[in-house]
């Protein structure tokens, strides 16, 4: 032997053990002495239920299906949140605690309890909640997760910018898109929980495409966004990835499930990956369906008249859409600036669209080149999707001014001067814009930008009743990234006049904000009429809100509509009161394209109801 | 004298879990014997091809019950080499500390089992009842007794804190000590020698032939120990050494398996001295552990297990679960093709005794 020589028998040796007979065994009585276990002991769970939020990842990494989600009745039906609750099968658990390790929310952790007895095999069966499987008050914790078992990556890959500096002296676009990589690393990120998909006004099937770029599959991932869900008749497709994947309002972000205890999924630049790197767009979806012989006319080729287009297209109806403006895109071509998306992503989308046989006559304006009766006998069915193309004022004095100018008609005339298609717009020294809202950031950035171009600097003024950053309807990104571009924010002032001085604006006078909101979160501001001050300005631009232009709608015609507070009223499939008539969008729905192109789907398979079954 | 047939299964208290031996005997010799594991079939290797990676770390453990830790830290350092991954050293030291706390606790269950197949019940009761102080360690560090489901690929689940260090450190000191009424009771016993020396014979060619490794080799006179021919983790970094015998006999074994306890709580405490502060583990790929990917690759990992050679060769072809997993039970050649080949000749009362010091681990050979 290496250690020992084997040890010579002894003929007392077995009777040596018997010193032990009066000594403390160190075995436990059961049941007499309960045993205590340790801290991380893997005993049964608790789950938290106000803060659970059913997403269903426990059930999903489960090595033994001992989860199953099930409904519960009196739960809220909120976004980022599903009426469900894990229940748990004893008979299956193994007690590994991954479900407590994944748990999107932390609700879940395992407790020191571990004895239970019952004749009964539904007694194993149990929805744990925040008092265990015994129901008593302050249930001992067990296992819980900490950072070296967490089994969820809670940081999103960063996106890439050109950095602010660089980025405001021109309209180049300043996000850089992900690579293969990065993309492929942020898909793996997402639990597959569909509560974005809950949350996104088209329902998009977003874990699906997120799942084809995990798989690097990108064809597939296309067909999730232009198709959607073909058994649900193709809910959750959009004809505008190439837009949304830049400027969607991301809705779905607010709701994904790692946001709880960290970074929501870059959806919005997944979908953006998808697109910016399928090669062959347009040779995705190839089956045409029959045509059906029916024609509709839409008015307006912004999000939601062309999705609807597109939808009708995919359907097997003519579609013909006409456009007042000189290019097709309405606000995407001529409110959002191109530095957040170019010409190009939207062309994309947009000949994608004309590939499936959509004709768009552009420069022709309804209602004066066309009248809408001329539409309506010409078509099966008419979609009216004008937006909200005209400014609101303050009306404060001094408005009047030339150099008081309205939000949209501005951002228009700048885009048509960088496409070389229009006169350079007025370039203040000194600009102020009223309003906290994305349109007051895109005014104030695209300023910003063009101030630098001509005179080297910077001076750019926003003012906003919102009283904090957070208050302010604009994306914070936004908000971040002006400041970054040299823009000075004056939040929690009103506007009381115009400064004007040998007949030229100087400024505007504001006084202080001191409630924009009621407590019933209705707007009623106050102010502190005392407290003012004047900021310095050769221009001042409203960017407080738009409003509908219905002058392209007869008299007759506007009398059997019925509007609320200057939105036309319409029934889910968005028909209006006029059976032939559809309208979505601005003036029906949507603040953001992603309505748009929902309402553009409802309408869609509205008119296809109307036309086929000439239903409702 | 016609040849009778008898049954040993699962219901034998001399058995060892879900396995049994048809054996054909005439007077008190076994004339024929026919190893049947039949109990199990539960298919361990195919399950793993339907299960995500990390799903596995909840199966794998079951393989072994004695011993699942070699199964975790197999899969796990399997995992690594394919995925050329760098555990961080913290990690490593405490999978060993893991490894042989493992390796104690199997030793001191194989008290039992031989005490139980010879009737001295005194040493099952002891090894039972210390193996749980090592089990208690298990519970603190890993929150499970015997399913730990802690060493993972990329590193430990959780970090080993001050406290369960002293919890180790005490509980060390204790088995020591008590080593001393073991040998007192077990290896100076003349019941023990009466019983073991001589019996369940295993020579060094037939234990190569049949490569048998572990104990069953070294109680041969071959000092084969993975641990040294193909160090692993940190092995090359402590001072241990290899106990070997040449008798080749049960006592043998047993007895190197008592001597291999004082070389494991000499590891450990060298791990615990040497252990530096720092990470746990790291990512095996990007993303949560619903959707980790292992690289496309193949790889054997090895590792020393108190039955002997355990080992995993597994394919990865990139996907979310394992293409293939085969599992090298260490028990297996002793089990199957040593009952059927050396177990003829031998008297009913020792067939127990072979099945008890060659370790047979039931899942482990039926997988
Ligand atoms: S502890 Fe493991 S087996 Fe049990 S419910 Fe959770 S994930 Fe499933
Ligand atoms: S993972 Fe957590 S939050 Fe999600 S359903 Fe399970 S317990 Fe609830």
């Amino acid at each position: 032997m290496a250690n020992k020589s084997i040890p010579k028998k002894e003929f007392f040796a077995p009777i040596k053990a018997w010193k032990y007979i009066f000594k403390k065994p160190v075995t436990i009585k059961v049941p007499y002495v309960k045993r205590e276990a340790a801290e991380r002991y893997r005993g049964f769970h608790i789950n938290d239920w106000n803060e659970c939020i059913g997403c269903g990842t426990c059930a999903k990494i489960c090595p033994t299906d001992a989860i199953r989600m099930v409904e519960v009745d009196d739960l809220p039906h909120e976004y980022g949140k599903k009426p469900q609750r894990p229940v748990i099968d004893y008979g299956r658990c193994s007690f590994c605690a991954m479900c407590v390790d994944i748990c999107t929310t932390g609700s879940l952790k395992m407790t020191r309890e571990y004895v239970h007895v019952s004749p009964e095999p539904e007694d194993f069966i149990f929805a744990p909640t925040e008092k265990g499987i015994h129901g008593i008050e302050d249930v001992p914790v067990g296992w819980i997760r900490d950072e070296g078992s967490d089994l969820l990556e809670l940081e999103r890959v960063e996106m890439e910018m050109i950095e602010g500096e660089g980025r405001s002296k021109s309209f180049i676009e300043y996000v850089k898109g992900y690579s293969k990589e990065q993309a492929m690393h942020e898909a793996a990120r997402c639990v597959e929980c569909a509560l974005c998909t809950d949350r996104c006004p088209q329902h998009m099937q977003i874990p699906e495409y997120i799942k084809a770029i995990w798989r690097d599959d990108l064809t597939d991932a296309l067909k999730w966004l232009l198709k959607g869900n073909e058994e649900n008749n193709m809910l959750g497709a959009n004809p505008f990835s190439a837009v949304c994947g830049r400027v969607c309002t991301h809705k779905c972000e607010e709701a994904c499930s790692l946001g709880n205890r960290g970074e929501a999924i870059a959806i919005r630049w997944l979908k953006r990956y998808i697109v910016d790197n399928v090669p062959e767009y347009d040779k995705v979806l190839e089956a045409r369906p029959e045509n059906k012989g029916k024609k509709v006319a839409i008015v307006g080729s912004g999000p939601a008249g062309l999705s609807a287009a597109y939808f009708l297209a995919t359907m097997g109806y003519d579609v013909e859409v006409f456009e007042s403006l000189s290019r097709p895109g309405g606000v995407m071509r001529y409110g959002i600036p191109s530095y957040r998306l170019p010409d190009e992503a939207l062309d994309k989308d947009i000949a994608f669209i004309q590939a499936l046989g959509v004709k768009i006559h552009v420069g022709v304006s309804v209602g004066k080149d066309i009248p809408l009766q001329k539409l309506k006998n010409e078509f099966d069915a008419v979609f009216v999707s004008t937006g909200f193309t005209l400014g609101r004022s303050t009306g404060i004095p001094g408005t009047e001014h030339e150099d008081v100018i309205q939000a949209l008609p501005l951002l228009r005339e700048i885009r048509d001067y960088l496409r070389g298609e229009g006169p350079k717009p007025k370039i203040p020294k000194s600009l102020v814009v009223i309003g906290g809202g994305n349109v007051a950031m895109d005014v104030a950035r695209s300023m910003a930008r063009l101030q630098i171009m001509e005179y080297g600097k910077v001076d750019v003024k926003v003012t906003s009743l919102e009283r904090t950053y957070e208050e302010m309807p604009a994306d914070m990104d936004e908000i971040e990234e002006g400041a970054e571009e040299g823009v000075k924010f004056y939040p929690g002032w009103g506007p009381v006049r115009i400064v004007i001085k040998n007949d030229k604006v100087r400024g505007i006078e504001l006084k202080k904000c001191l409630q924009v909101f009621d407590e019933n979160r209705r707007f009623n501001p106050k102010f502190d009429e005392n407290e003012r001050q004047t900021l310095e300005a050769e221009m001042v631009v409203e960017a407080i809100g738009q409003a509908p232009d219905y002058s392209y709608l007869p008299e007759d015609l506007k009398e059997k509509l019925e509007f609320v507070r200057g939105r036309i009223l319409t029934n889910e499939y968005r028909q209006t009161s006029v059976k032939w008539l559809f309208a979505g969008g601005d003036i029906v729905n949507g603040p953001d394209i992603i309505h748009g192109v929902a309402d553009g789907y409802w309408a869609a398979r509205g008119i296809d109801e109307f036309l086929t079954k000439g239903v409702k | 004298m016609g040849e009778v047939k008898l049954f040993f299964g699962p219901n034998h208290p001399g058995m060892h879990g879900n396995f049994s031996v048809h054996m054909y005997v005439e007077g008190d010799t076994v004339e024929k014997a026919r190893p049947l594991p039949g109990f199990l079939h539960r298919g361990f290797e195919k399950l793993m091809e339907r299960r995500l990676w990390y799903q596995n770390l909840a199966l794998i453990p079951r393989i072994c019950v004695p011993e699942p830790d070699i199964n975790e830290a197999c899969y796990a350092m399997a995992v690594e080499k394919i995925a050329k991954i760098d555990v961080p050293e913290r990690a490593q030291w405490i999978r060993m500390i893991v490894l042989e706390l493992a390796r104690i606790a199997s030793h001191l269950m194989s008290f039992p089992g031989i005490g139980g197949t010879i009737g001295l019940y005194t040493s099952s009761f002891w090894g039972v009842s210390d193996r749980d102080r090592i089990l208690d360690i298990f519970e603190s560090l890993t929150g499970a007794r015997v399913y730990h489901m802690y060493i993972i690929p990329g590193g430990v689940r959780k970090d080993l804190t001050p406290k369960i260090q002293d919890l180790i450190f005490n509980t060390l000191n204790y088995i020591e000590e008590r080593l001393g009424e073991y040998e007192t009771l077990i290896f100076k016993n003349r019941i023990v020698h009466t019983r073991l020396k001589g019996i369940a014979l295993l020579d060094k060619e037939t234990a190569l032939e049949l490569g048998v490794t572990g104990v069953g080799l070294r109680a041969t006179g071959v000092p084969y120990d993975i641990r040294k021919v193909d160090s692993y983790l940190f092995y090359d970094k402590v001072d241990f050494e290899v106990p070997t015998a040449t008798e080749g006999d049960a006592y043998a074994r047993v007895y190197l398996k008592y001597l291999e306890i004082y070389q494991s709580i000499k590891i450990i405490r060298q791990c615990l001295e040497k252990m530096p502060e720092g990470k746990i583990n790291v990512p095996i790929s990007e993303g949560n552990a619903l959707r980790y990917r292992v690289p496309k690759g193949q790889a054997y990992v090895h590792i020393e297990s108190t039955r002997g050679e355990y080992g995993y060769y597994m394919v990865s072809d990139g996907g979310e679960k394992p293409y293939r997993v085969a599992v090298r039970g260490a028990s297996y050649p002793q089990t199957f093709i040593g009952i059927e080949k050396y177990l003829p000749g031998t008297r009913i009362e020792d067939v127990p005794i072979w099945l008890s010091t060659m370790d047979v681990c039931a899942p482990e050979v039926d997988r």
